[in-house]
């Protein structure tokens, strides 16, 4: 499932509804608000989505991460609003028979969010005004990364 | 031909067009000739170039035909994660 959560992403809570016996892997990804991004100081950012296509290009990622690794469940929430630094802006995780696989498709469920998924964000700075992150670019090139 | 489209603005459109949505009735008959209408109306900074659009939630090509009801995104570059 995806989601998008206008409330803090609690990854300990939310781990807790994936145990499953058949899962000898289980792969999580957090990416969190870092204070920094090129040389700037960020001291918050506020993330904006378009809800009900992120929610479906968000559906339609993981049915693939299904399809084409040989894993047990994958699950993506993603913030929503104003993040302090430390928030949690993603959570992935991904349960598997075994490790190679959950670490994949992990790997290509967060790549693909950040290419695909209709969600943006504003960087907050010390002492500049704040400007949305234009990113289609690095999602393609696979550097530049900004809240990761 | 006139026809009735949504249309929802997302982070830098929001903040040019100055509203979150609206409902607009248009001869434009692609994505291509709306977005030109809309950027003649709002001096939006980006163009086709670097927007994608979305009809009624799902990507589409800027040649793609309005029909009545239409709900339209102009996607800016995205920055989740």
């Amino acid at each position: 499932m995806f989601k998008i959560s206008q409330t803090k992403i609690d990854p300990i809570d939310l781990g807790k509804r994936f145990d499953d016996p058949r899962a000898g892997a289980v792969v999580t990804f957090e990416g969190k608000v870092r204070n920094h991004n090129e040389g700037k100081n960020v001291t918050s950012l506020e993330y904006q989505a378009y809800g009900a296509m992120a929610v479906k290009e968000g559906q339609k990622i993981l049915d693939q991460a299904l399809n084409q690794f040989d894993i047990l469940d994958a699950y993506c929430v993603h913030a929503e609003g104003h993040l302090e630094i430390g928030d949690v802006a993603i959570w992935i995780i991904v349960t598997s028979k075994h490790r190679a696989e959950a670490y994949k498709a992990n790997q290509f469920i967060i790549d693909t969010v950040k290419a695909t998924v209709p969600i943006w964000k504003k960087e907050h700075y010390v002492d500049e005004e704040p400007v949305w992150v234009a990113c289609h670019q690095c999602a393609e090139s696979g550097h530049h990364e900004h809240s990761l | 031909m006139y026809k009735k489209v949504k249309i929802e603005y997302f982070a830098v459109l929001r903040e040019q067009a100055k509203i979150n949505s609206e409902e607009l009735e248009t001869s434009s008959a692609d994505a291509r000739e709306l977005l030109s209408e809309l950027t003649s109306k709002y001096n939006f900074s980006l163009n086709e170039s670097t927007l994608k659009v979305a009809i009624n939630e799902e990507y589409c090509e800027f040649t793609t035909k309005l029909n009545e009801g239409d709900r339209v995104v102009f996607i800016p570059p995205v920055a989740g994660g």
